[in-house]
C-alpha cells in the first residue's frame, strides 16, 4: 500500500462510515460500522478499521477501550463464549466473516492469534506445532517434520529446541513458549496473525526478540498487534489505531499518529496525559 | 505514648498465644484419635497377618481360613464400579465444564451432583435393593458393583468438572483459534491438561468405596464361597470385617482385623498414589 493509498485509510476513521473509497486499497481485513455488546454492554461503537495486508496494524489505548475486544472479532474467537455478540460487518478478502454461512474452521484456519499469556500445550514441542496442522491435513510423517521445523525456524525458536523436540514444551522459558505459540499459529500458514499483548507477560529481552520476528514475519503475514506498550507500537509497526472508551478514535501511519496526532485525545494518551 | 503502643503489642501478643494454642490444641485433639484408630489397626492387624489370609475362603466360626473369596470380591466390584462410574462421571464432569458451565441447567446439575455427592451411603444401597435387588429377586456383585458405582459417579463428576475448569480459558482460546472443533479440543488438549487431577479422583473414589459396607449390604450381601460369578451374592472386605467384629468368636476377630489392616494400607497407599500424582504433575507445570 502506498502512501497516498494510505491517505484514504486514514480518512475513513472514525465516523466516516461510509468511507468504502477505502475499499480500493484491498485491506486484507476491514470492520465496517462494527458494534460489540458484552452481555448488554456497548463495548465496540461503530468501528471502521482495516488491517493492511502484509504490513504491522498495532491496536493501542488504556485498559477497557475495546482494543483487545476489536482483535478478538477478527477471528470470531469471541464467539466460545455465550451472550457476546457482534454486529455490523467483518470483511476477510472482502467477505463477511461474521455471516454465519462463514466457517469458523477455514476463518481460524486463515487467521490465526496468539495471546497475552503463553499457553503451550501439555504435549511435546513437536507435538504442539504439528497439532493443528494435523487437523486441517494429512501430511507424511517426512512432510510434516519438514513443516514443524520450517514454523520453528519461522518462529526463531528451531535452534533453541531443535535437540529437544520431543520433550514437553511446558518446560521452555516464558519467552520461548510465546515463540512457539506465534510458530503454532504460523504452522497453519495463515494469511493473518493477531497478536494480544503478545509481550505483556515477559521480560524486556523476551520482548525484544518477540519484536523483531514481527518485523521478519510481516513479509509473510499481515499482522495485527494489541499492546499496551506504546514504544511497542512506534516500534514495529506501519500503521496504528487508537481507541478510546470503545470507539476507535484516530487511525493513521504510525509515524503520524505519534508525532503529529490530529486529535486531543490521542496525544493526551501518546503524552501519558492519561490512560 | 510509648507505653499505650507497648500495651497493644503486648495485648496482641497475648491474643495471638491463646489463639495459637487454641487452635493447636484442636488440631491435636483430633490427631490423637486418628492416630489411635490407625495404630490399633496397624498393631492388631499385623499380628493378624497370615499367609493364608490372602489364599484361604473365610472359614466357619472356630476353623482356620483367610479372606481369599472377600479380597477377590472387593476387587471385583470395586474395579467393575470404576468401569461404570468413571467413563460416565467423565463425560458428566465435560457436560459440566465445557459446554454448560454458565447455563442454569449447568448449575442445577453441579448442584444435584453435590446431593448425590454427600448423599448417605446406605441410602444408595437401600436405592439398588429396590432397583436391582428386588426386581432380580437375589442378591448378586452386580448390585454391590452398581451401589459402589452410584458413589463413584459424583466424585468423578466433581473432580473432572474442577480440573477442566482448572485449565486456563487461554489454552482453549489458543487451541480453538487453531481452527480445531470444540470436542477434539477437549480430547486432545484439556483432558491432557486435566488428566493428572482426573486420575486423582478416580484413584480418591476407589479409595472411597473400597472400605463402604453399608452398600454392599443390601446388594451384594455376602457369600461363605468363593465365586466369581457376578450374578451370585459376593463376599467383600467391609461386609466380612462387620460380620466377624460383631461375632463372639475370637478367631473371625483376629480375621476382621487383617481385612481392617489391609483396607487400610490399600487406601492409604491411593491416597499417597493420587498425592504423587499430582506433586509431579505440579512440579511439571512449575
Amino acid at each position: 500500500m502506498t502512501d497516498a493509498q494510505f491517505a484514504t485509510v486514514s480518512a475513513i476513521a472514525p465516523t466516516a462510515a461510509g468511507a468504502h473509497a477505502a475499499a480500493k486499497s484491498a485491506p486484507k481485513m476491514a470492520a465496517r460500522g462494527l458494534d460489540f455488546f458484552y452481555n448488554g454492554f456497548h463495548a465496540l461503537k461503530n468501528v471502521n478499521f482495516e488491517i493492511a495486508e502484509k504490513r504491522v496494524t498495532a491496536l493501542i489505548g488504556p485498559s477497557g477501550c475495546g482494543k483487545s475486544t476489536l482483535l478478538r472479532v477478527f477471528n470470531r474467537i469471541y464467539s466460545i463464549y455465550p451472550k457476546l455478540e457482534a454486529k455490523g460487518e467483518v470483511l476477510l478478502d472482502g467477505e463477511n466473516i461474521l455471516d454465519p454461512g462463514y466457517s469458523l474452521n477455514r476463518l481460524r484456519s486463515k487467521v490465526g492469534m496468539v495471546f497475552q499469556k503463553p499457553v503451550p500445550f501439555p504435549m511435546s514441542i513437536y507435538d504442539n506445532i504439528a497439532y493443528g496442522i494435523r487437523h486441517h491435513e494429512k501430511l507424511s510423517k517426512s512432510e510434516m517434520d519438514v513443516r514443524v521445523e520450517q514454523a520453528l525456524t519461522q518462529g526463531a525458536l528451531w535452534n533453541e529446541v531443535k535437540d529437544k523436540l520431543k520433550q514437553s514444551a511446558l518446560g521452555l522459558s516464558g519467552g520461548q513458549q510465546q515463540r512457539l505459540c506465534i510458530a503454532r499459529a504460523i504452522a497453519l500458514r495463515p494469511e493473518v496473525i493477531l497478536l494480544d499483548e503478545p509481550t505483556s507477560a515477559l521480560d524486556p529481552i523476551a520482548t525484544g526478540k518477540i519484536e523483531q520476528l514481527v518485523a521478519e514475519l510481516k513479509d509473510h503475514f499481515t499482522i495485527a498487534i494489541v499492546t499496551h506498550n506504546m514504544q511497542q507500537a512506534a516500534r514495529c509497526s506501519d500503521f496504528t489505531a487508537f481507541m478510546y472508551l470503545g470507539e476507535l478514535v484516530e487511525f493513521g501511519d504510525t509515524e503520524t499518529l505519534f508525532t503529529k496526532p490530529a486529535k486531543k485525545q490521542t496525544e493526551d494518551y501518546i503524552t501519558g496525559r492519561f490512560g | 505514648m510509648s507505653t499505650t503502643s507497648e500495651k497493644l503489642y503486648r495485648n496482641r501478643r497475648i491474643k495471638n498465644a491463646i489463639a495459637l494454642s487454641l487452635s493447636g490444641a484442636a488440631a491435636l485433639f483430633g490427631l490423637f484419635w486418628l492416630v489411635w484408630i490407625l495404630w490399633t489397626t496397624l498393631r492388631t492387624g499385623i499380628s493378624a497377618m497370615k499367609p493364608g489370609l490372602f489364599t484361604q475362603m473365610t472359614p466357619p466360626p472356630g476353623s482356620d481360613g483367610g479372606l481369599a473369596n472377600a479380597l477377590f470380591g472387593s476387587l471385583v466390584m470395586s474395579v467393575v464400579a470404576i468401569l461404570i462410574g468413571a467413563p460416565i462421571g467423565i463425560a458428566a464432569g465435560t457436560y459440566l465444564a465445557e459446554f454448560a458451565r454458565k447455563k442454569p441447567i449447568g448449575e442445577a446439575i453441579r448442584f444435584v451432583n453435590d446431593i448425590l455427592l454427600s448423599a448417605p451411603s446406605i441410602v444408595l444401597g437401600l436405592f439398588v435393593y429396590t432397583l436391582v435387588v428386588h426386581t432380580t429377586g437375589h442378591f448378586s456383585g452386580w448390585a454391590g458393583s452398581l451401589a459402589l458405582a452410584l458413589i463413584v459417579l459424583p466424585v468423578v463428576v466433581r473432580t473432572t468438572d474442577e480440573m477442566l475448569q482448572l485449565v486456563p480459558g487461554q489454552m482453549r482460546e489458543a487451541a480453538l483459534s487453531l481452527g480445531v472443533p470444540q470436542w477434539k479440543v477437549t480430547l486432545q488438549v484439556l483432558y491432557r491438561s486435566a488428566l493428572p487431577g482426573i486420575v486423582t479422583g478416580i484413584l480418591l473414589a476407589l479409595a472411597r468405596i473400597s472400605g463402604e459396607t453399608a452398600p454392599l449390604l443390601f446388594t451384594a450381601l455376602n457369600n461363605q464361597y468363593w465365586t466369581a460369578d457376578m450374578s451370585q451374592p459376593m463376599a467383600s472386605v467391609p461386609v466380612v470385617i462387620f460380620q466377624y467384629a460383631m461375632s463372639p468368636y475370637d478367631s473371625w476377630h483376629a480375621l476382621a482385623w487383617a481385612g481392617a489392616f489391609v483396607v487400610t494400607v490399600f487406601v492409604l497407599l491411593m491416597s499417597l498414589l493420587s498425592r504423587a500424582i499430582l506433586l509431579r504433575n505440579k512440579a511439571s507445570h512449575d
